[in-house]
């Protein structure tokens, strides 16, 4: 039997997650119970986003994109079964949860009784959050913003042979209702532009971007720097152009600040999820209490930031984010844990159960983490360094199962006696969170924080990372 | 529920656009049924079932100008919305790019033998990986977990239709298995490795070949020593070979050319790309290639494409609109888009026939006392990757082979340039081997830069 494609049942309601959906959601936990479940959680996801894409002075795509659609979790013991399905009639979620239930050995009885009290008041974290779709930039606005970015791009850069801008604008509304009586809704708002080069001469090439996200600030591209964003990527694009390829080998290095955290957030972050527990891949599992880390980090993570990428009023399990330190002057404080994390490891939740939509049950994500700033100025870390990498600005990554992780460093400078010399490409840093976490040995006043996206068990979530200056003591540079 | 054909749907869609005013539009549509299974040293840790159905509909307004939305609510309210946004987004249309339908679009798509394997039930798949992760355990006492396994299935459909009556759709049932085990001895750190297996049921699996990859990798991994850093002649798996080809497959794409963000021109086409003994050809139609499209998302037959042939570069990949800006045909490449992407389908990597040049004979267990660095796999290709400035530096697993031993390295990244590897290959060792991502031989490259941590 091979799927077709099909119209859905008529939705509880089509306009939005109101107190209409209170009665047949009710229903539906009740008989997820009755078939004998722990716990049935429901996920409900409304979507609306819009992408432009602007290469050099004309707008190449428009797309956006809509769809609703709902995730069934049902909890027995330690297992859970999980069913998504576009279809939003009471018939259609009502076969979804009937799957759910039969991953587990259970079935749907028609006369059964349980002991579901049903859904409390419903916490609406999105009732001042009406208007925030209708006062995000329109297509005409985004469309001239970008040709205005692609544009300075222009002029502030040299030897460009391709420019790119780019805006997304995703709104979300959820709602979530389990049987132990959570019932929260929310509406989300992120936007993101992002400003890409390429430059060319000859032989040598340097594509350099920057990405620039908020949430809940529906005017951020009306108050975009764009001015700003061109001039520090043709800058950095400038800087590269020319540059020599790093010579491999083990060295000291510096980390910008902003993007540079997503080596944190790559090589220990993740470790410090109980999903990584779960799956007996992280080394930190019994080292709660103990140093991890030089005694000059201090890691947190948190969804409170104001307009932060990775702030949220509820996470996708209807909790309340928290403040979470991660680490404390190097030693291993908590780790970040969801509801599954939370019944299978036992590390109370944080408000961390995040998941890309409603495709995704839901797991311990990061939020907005950051190393804490510390005492010195960036200079001094660059003055403590003899012979080392600068590594301005971070490219992706990425960390294996085993921990080891791997970075490619989009705009680099060499060290010398202190001071920063010539710009260098190709370098990669690699190393293991374990080994390198003791050797931040210095921490700027500077830190700042970047937006980014995170890819992980649950999908693709908007987050934020960050940090001051550090200075990493000795890590493994890839290169020619 | 009602149920609508490919012809009932565009018949609707026929209908609302009339509504609308809407003279000329296309639509992709896809939907799948999705089962899949995780298990955590003999016990489920997760089971997932999925739904999911999506539209993307283009429209072209009165000034030939494109407009796309996409959408997962099929609806009458949805499709209304979908066309409405589409129309008012092609007053954003670019006009110095308007893509049209593709005149291959009603053209026969070629045979392919498919069979529409029906689902097994997700319980049974659930023993299945089970069993599969109780043996994979067995094999070897270092091997404590399997931290990252998954036993999926999939039902699926996807359409094409246009407004001149074109009407494509496809049925196909897919299944994969992941095993992925990590092992540890003390005082050793942990190591990993995995193996991947692709049917058209999970009925047909190959349990039993994906569980002893699983293994003998992860275990070839056990006695690791660093490498010093230096320059190696390296011997590349065909996946991590293929693996670097997609990663640069924008020397391929017709559409990066057109960007200017490919490192070919119109002009590369028919000049040297890489030794004078190199193939390599794009073929989603090969037998091995697992669910592969009979159409692309513009409804253009997907087929066989030299694109590299005696080291020359001969095509590019084509979409409807980047053919028509060549001259050409399209190739069956495309998505679906206001703005169309392009990209490979299934790579066929190998000598050309007929020529000459590169080593014969090669072995990597009859080199003397020269080094040979044999590279597994590579990763973090979407971060180690610079496709446009043609350099890479990736970590890799693989093994340092010398007087007819191996010993696995402990970690190392491989660093240089596409054009670079692509002329400085040796030649082929092997038959070629058929992965989900192509078919190619093991590669021997000289003189890539390895950085260890000796």
């Amino acid at each position: 039997m091979v799927a077709t494609i099909q119209s859905p049942g008529s939705p509880v309601s089509s306009s939005g997650f109101d107190q209409s959906w209170q009665s047949p959601l009710d229903d539906l936990l009740a008989l997820g119970r009755a078939a004998g479940a722990d716990l049935v959680e429901v996920f409900l996801e409304r979507t609306d986003h819009l992408g432009v894409l602007a290469e050099q002075d004309a707008i190449t795509s428009v797309s956006p994109a809509f769809g609703m659609g709902a995730g069934i979790r049902v909890f027995r013991g330690e297992r859970d079964g999980f069913v998504s399905t576009n279809d939003l009639s009471p018939a259609g979620l009502r076969s979804a949860l009937d799957q759910a239930l039969g991953m587990l050995g259970l079935q749907l009885l028609s006369n059964a009784r349980s002991d579901y009290p049903g859904l409390g008041r419903l916490r609406d974290f999105a009732a001042a959050k009406s208007g925030w779709l209708g006062e995000s930039p329109s297509l005409a606005d985004a469309t001239a913003h970008l040709l205005a970015g692609t544009a300075l791009l222009e002029r502030h850069g040299t030897h460009l042979q391709a420019r790119r801008g780019s805006y997304a604008r995703d709104w979300q509304e959820v709602l979530v209702a389990a049987s132990d009586g959570t019932f929260a809704r929310d509406v989300r708002l992120h936007q993101s532009l992002g400003l890409t080069v390429l430059a060319a001469d000859g032989e040598h090439r340097s594509s350099i971007g920057r990405r620039y996200g908020s949430h809940g600030q529906p005017d951020q591209l009306l108050r975009w720097d764009a001015d700003a964003s061109a001039r520090e990527v043709c800058e950095s694009a400038g800087s590269m152009l020319y540059a020599d390829y790093v010579e491999a080998g083990q060295m000291p290095a510096v980390l910008a600040n902003r993007f540079g955290g997503v080596i944190f957030h790559e090589a220990c972050g993740h470790l410090l999820e109980t999903t990584q527990i779960e799956r007996g891949t992280t080394p930190f599992a019994d080292k709660l209490g103990e140093p991890i880390a030089h005694q000059a980090v201090t890691a947190i993570d948190e969804g409170l930031s104001e307009g932060a990428f990775g702030s949220l009023a509820m996470d996708d399990e209807g909790m309340e984010p928290q403040r979470t330190v991660l680490i404390e002057n190097g030693v291993l404080r908590r780790f970040l844990s969801d509801r599954a994390g939370e019944l299978r490891t036992g590390h109370a939740r944080t408000g961390s159960g995040r998941r890309q939509g409603h495709t995704f049950a839901a797991a311990s994500r990061m939020r907005n983490t950051y190393i804490a700033a510390g005492a010195h100025t960036p200079e001094q870390l660059i003055a403590s360094v003899d012979k080392g990498l600068y590594c301005k600005s971070m490219g992706g990554g990425s960390v294996g199962p085993t921990g080891q992780f791997n970075f490619a460093v989009e705009e680099g400078y060499l060290i010398e006696n202190g001071r920063l010399t010539k710009p260098v490409k190709g370098a990669t840093l690699i190393g293991e969170a374990k080994e390198v976490m003791p050797r931040i040995s210095m921490c700027a006043n500077d830190l700042d924080l970047a937006a980014g996206f995170c890819g992980s068990v649950s999908g693709s979530v908007f987050v934020t990372v960050g940090q001051p200056h550090i200075k990493v003591d000795s890590i493994t540079v890839g290169g020619r | 529920m009602a149920m609508p054909t490919a012809t009932a749907l565009g018949e609707r869609l026929s209908q609302l656009a009339s509504q609308q005013g809407i003279q000329r539009w296309d639509l992709g549509a896809a939907c799948s049924t999705d089962t899949s299974v995780q298990v955590d040293r003999g016990e489920a840790k997760q089971m997932k079932g999925a739904q999911r159905s999506s539209i993307t509909v283009r429209v072209w307004n009165d000034e030939g100008l494109v407009g796309v939305t996409s959408t997962s609510d099929l609806s009458q309210s949805g499709l209304e919305r979908a066309l409405s946004g589409a129309r008012d987004a092609s007053a954003f249309g670019n006009p110095e790019d308007r893509p049209g339908f593709s005149p291959l679009a009603t053209a026969p798509l070629p045979a392919l033998e498919q069979p529409c394997l029906p689902p097994l039930p997700i319980l049974q798949l659930l023993a299945t990986l089970k069993e599969a992760e109780r043996q994979l355990l067995d094999r070897h006492p270092a091997i404590a977990t399997v931290p990252y396994n998954g036993l999926a299935q999939r039902s699926s459909e996807r359409l094409y239709l246009n407004s001149d009556g074109a009407c494509r759709q496809q049925q196909l049932s897919t299944a994969s298995l992941y095993l992925y085990a990590r092992a540890e001895e003390a005082g050793r750190k942990p190591r990993s490795a995995g193996a991947v297996r692709l049917a058209y049921g999970a009925s047909d699996l190959d349990l039993e070949g994906c569980i002893h990859e699983a293994a003998e990798r992860t275990i070839s991994h056990l006695d690791y020593a660093p490498i010093e850093t230096g320059h190696y002649t390296c011997v590349f798996s065909p996946e991590a070979f293929l693996d670097l080809i997609g990663a640069f497959s924008s020397l391929f794409n017709a559409r990066a050319v057109l960007d200017g963000v490919s490192l070919s021109t119109r002009e590369s086409l028919g000049q040297p790309l890489a030794v004078p003994f190199l193939s390599i050809h794009d073929n989603g139609l090969h037998p091995g290639n697992i669910g592969a499209a009979a159409f692309d998302g513009e409804g253009t037959p997907t087929g066989r494409l030299t694109l590299v042939e005696g080291g020359t570069l001969r095509h590019f990949l084509h979409s409807e609109a980047t053919a028509r800006a060549f001259g050409v045909a399209p190739t069956g490449h495309a998505g679906l888009g206001a703005k169309v992407s392009v990209g490979p389908s299934w790579f066929e990597v190998g000598p050309t026939a007929d020529r000459k040049g590169g080593q014969q004979g090669l072995d990597q267990w009859g080199t003397g006392g020269e080094p040979l660095v044999v590279i597994d796999s590579l990763s973090a290709l979407h971060a180690g990757v610079k496709a446009s400035q043609g350099s890479f530096s990736l970590p890799f697993d693989g093994w340092l082979v010398r007087n007819g031993e191996r010993r696995s390295i402990e970690a190392a990244t491989v660093a240089g340039d596409i054009r670079q590897v692509l002329n400085a290959i040796l030649g082929f060792e092997g038959e070629a081997k058929v992965t989900p991502d192509g078919l190619c031989p093991q590669v021997w490259v000289e003189g890539l830069s390895i950085t260890g941590e000796a």
